[in-house]
């Protein structure tokens, strides 16, 4: 018989091209198929797939803005406003988390036992409880024990606290563009400044008080607008105004939502325990024999932690850091469940339950926080280049 | 500076210890009066003065009393570990202080101001937690809507799988892997149909009513199991030489990894549904299973990699100069090793996977945090909420911690087995 020779002959190349044939074939099939389904679905709706519908008159107002924002807008500009939402929650938890991570991180380490059991303590609750759980407990239990508006916690007669929000003061600028230009000017001396002294000491040995000159400069300039570019700024303290006989509110400042309180704090809060322990876990990684070697060479203690360990420390650090930062702002979309405006709940909910276009809606805000993803990885992977030793 | 010049010494230890100590005694009693008696006995000082004189008082007794290699045991237990400098002694003190005033409070709404007993929320009068609240509630947060009846469904799946992995963990390790197929395989079903029911004269009850803690297990479980084979095969995928299946994989894996649980959650209840034929209906739990599956996997996926990178380059050589092919050098030789290498990191995917459960309240489903959340809002329970988070809470903690802490007695055993 012929057949009985027969035998498929699968050299190297065709072995492999097999498995990635199947694979792209699968790919493809799956997407046209899906692609099929979602246009009869869509027909049957009548729905157009399409991007049109971003133009449109949104008519459906935000709790919470940084920009002009109402109903008349567009969905494209309410979209704007959750982002900008998302990245200001996203902003104030890293800022928050940072700052305690950084605290809890280094007590984890200290010789003082009560203050290192604190710290661990800290941890091991705020680790393991779920971040919905904890946004849940601050919104709809600490927040909401707060006082009535009428009887605020009062803070020195410039800020208030009560069940409706924080209220602070709100800045009112003239010129204010003058004083942004002159902080950015301010920044690129600095800049220029150091990379002088940098060289002024490597070439010629010479000590040059960078950081004094710096603040000065950082402090100088944006005082001189003050006093000869008119520039002022003046604080609009809130007021208590009596709206109807029961009903008071603060006017004139700026209203912190509870929501956006409890979210930042809640999202710090987790966040902290993680950065806390990347923080301890680079102090700990930098070897012992480097702080001797520096403390032999007569450096001081100071010197010691800015030149020799916090470089070394900070090698370990940034990495997992920045990774935290990315979950905080992905964690950020939590809002939804406690109704501040973000990203998720504004398009992804109000708008894509007006418009019903789901895949169009779920797609731009999933490739939001994709690109978001993606750009951090990217700075991280280049700061991780930059950072790596150098070896000779 | 005054401090620096008592500059205490071991020759007369007895006297700076004696008036170190009646200083930090001071300070307590300062301290005592003020938080618990109402008194402020340095009430003619300025106001932030007379606030922190027992902080002060007690740094200044601290101060004496840190005498080095005293010879007193006590002593220098003291002082190397609440008291090595000014600045530790003030953190202690703080420390200190701030626990006596709280948790004096907490203690009492948590246990000795609460209610117990009773069923309404007006058997809830002393003022501090409520925890009759949770005490009617506790059915719903443990099976959520699930029929009353039907209950003993839930607890057999259960018991059965504490069964089957109690004996598989004292069976001869030569039995071991059929457990291991059992309850990677047959279980699943078994458990599924036994909850769900509709066969074998057992009512169906639909996933809408399932909820509560045993929800909660019941995702993170089936996600688990179901998302191992699919990292496994995503980590296989990203570390294949085959361009097309590498950049799959690795597109998928990022794809995944980029985007918040939530979105892929409103995914699977908004988008997927278009995707299918006109008509077809999943049932909701199995969406969100297959969306928390596919999330979980890409972070799975990354653990395993992780593990097939450790592993050093003369096994995958010595597997082929055996003339293994490429299932079998990674069933038998590479995949075992990798995965005991990465139990860790699994536990903890694993850890985030519970902590993740609650979100399925997107779609609807509401295990233990979101059954609080309609506990809360039902009129006769207004109120109750700080009560139900609280215990949320702590269940969750429970759960997590227990998890945390083997999951780092194991990484240690691992880590010097090496």
């Amino acid at each position: 018989m012929i057949f009985k020779n027969f035998k498929l002959d699968l050299n190297n190349k065709s072995k492999d091209l097999i498995p990635q044939i199947i694979t792209v074939l699968f790919i493809i099939l799956l997407i046209v198929y899906f692609t099929i389904n979602a246009q009869n679905n869509m027909g049957n709706r009548g729905i157009s797939f399409g991007f049109g519908f971003l133009s449109q008159e949104s008519s459906f107002d935000i709790a919470f803005s940084l920009i002009d924002y109402d109903g008349s807008y567009s969905y494209a500009r309410a979209f704007l406003v959750g982002l900008l939402n998302t990245i200001l929650v996203s902003a104030i938890g890293i800022f928050f988390a940072t700052i305690l991570g950084v605290t809890v991180g280094i007590s984890r380490l200290s010789q003082n036992y009560l203050i290192s059991k604190s710290a661990e303590w800290y941890v091991e609750i705020f680790r393991n409880i779920p971040l919905i759980l904890q946004i849940f407990f601050w919104y709809f239990a600490a927040l909401r024990a707060l006082p009535l508006t009428i009887d605020s916690i009062n803070f020195y007669d410039i800020s208030f606290l009560n069940v409706k929000g924080w209220y602070v003061p709100r800045f009112i600028w003239t010129n204010f563009s003058l004083f942004f230009y002159s902080i950015i000017t301010a920044i690129i001396l600095v800049f220029f400044v150091s990379k002088y002294s940098r060289k002024q000491r490597d070439e010629y040995g010479k000590q040059i008080p960078t950081f004094y000159i710096s603040l000065g400069i950082l402090f100088g300039l944006p005082l001189l607008t003050f006093l000869i570019g008119g520039v002022t700024l003046t604080f609009k303290i809130p007021e208590l105004t009596q709206l109807s006989k029961t009903i008071y509110v603060y006017q004139g400042g700026v209203t912190i939502i509870p929501e956006l309180i409890s979210l930042a704090l809640a999202l710090s809060m987790y966040t902290a325990t993680f950065i806390a322990e990347n923080v301890r876990a680079g102090i700990i990684g930098v070897n012992k024999g480097q702080k001797e070697a520096a403390a032999s060479i007569g450096l001081t203690k100071a010197q010691i932690l800015k030149l020799v360990v916090m470089p070394q420390a900070l090698r370990i650090i940034i990495p997992p850091t920045t990774n935290q930062y990315l979950n905080l702002t992905k964690n950020s979309s939590l809002a939804a469940a406690i109704a501040y405006p973000d990203i998720v709940l504004v398009f992804a909910g109000t708008a894509l339950m007006q418009t019903g276009r789901a895949i169009e809606i779920i797609s731009i805000t999933m490739l939001t926080y994709l690109s978001l993803s993606l750009s951090i990885s990217v700075f991280m992977n280049w700061y991780n280049k930059k950072m790596a030793i150098k070896e000779k | 500076m005054n401090i620096n010049i008592i500059k205490p010494n071991k020759e007369n230890l007895n006297t700076f210890v004696g008036i170190g100590s009646f200083f930090v005694l001071l300070g307590f009693i300062d301290f005592f009066a003020n938080t618990f008696l109402d008194l402020n006995f340095t009430g003619f000082l300025p106001d932030t003065l007379s606030y922190f004189m027992p902080v002060i008082l007690g740094v200044l007794g601290l101060h004496l009393i840190r005498i080095e290699f005293s010879g007193n045991r006590t002593l220098d237990k003291i002082n190397t570990n609440f008291n090595s400098s000014n600045f530790n002694a003030i953190l202690s003190l703080l420390v200190i202080f701030t626990l006596i005033k709280f948790i004096p409070s907490l203690l009492n709404w948590f246990i000795f101001d609460a209610d117990f007993s009773g069923n309404t929320k007006q058997d809830c009068t002393s003022g501090g937690a409520c925890w009759v609240f949770v005490k009617v509630w506790l059915n719903r947060f443990v099976y959520g809507m699930y029929p009353d009846a039907e209950q003993w469904r839930i607890n057999s799946a259960f018991f059965l799988l504490f069964a089957l992995v109690g004996t598989s963990f004292f069976s001869p390790s030569k039995y071991k892997k059929y457990f291991l197929l059992i309850l990677l395989f047959i279980y699943p079903i078994i458990g599924f149909k036994l909850i769900s029911g509709g066969d074998f004269g057992l009512k169906f009850v639909e996933t809408g009513a399932w909820g509560g803690l045993s929800l909660t297990f019941i995702v993170s479980a089936f996600a688990l199991i179901l998302c191992f084979p699919v990292g496994m095969i995503l980590a296989l995928g990203r570390r294949s030489s085959l361009p097309a299946v590498r950049y799959t994989s690795i597109g998928f894996i990022e794809l995944w990894r980029g985007v918040p649980l939530i979105t892929v959650l409103f995914m699977s209840a908004v988008m997927f549904p278009m995707f299918l034929p006109d008509g077809t209906y999943v049932d909701k739990l199995i969406r969100v299973l297959i969306a928390i599956t596919l999330f979980e996997a890409a972070y799975m996926a990354e653990v395993i990699r992780g593990g097939l990178q450790a592993l050093p380059k003369g096994q995958y050589e010595a597997a082929k100069s055996l003339g293994m092919g490429y299932w079998r050098m990674h069933l038998l030789i590479v995949l075992p090793q990798a995965l005991k290498l990465v139990i860790p990191g699994i536990a903890n995917t694993f850890l985030a996977l519970v902590k993740d459960t609650p979100l399925i309240f997107v779609v609807g489903l509401l295990e233990l945090a979101g059954m609080v959340n309609l506990a809360k809002t039902n009129p006769e329970w207004l109120g109750m909420a700080m009560e139900g988070y609280v215990f949320a809470g702590l269940v969750f903690w429970v759960i997590c911690y227990a998890m945390s802490r083997y999951s780092q007695n194991l990484e240690k055993k691992l880590s010097t087995e090496r």
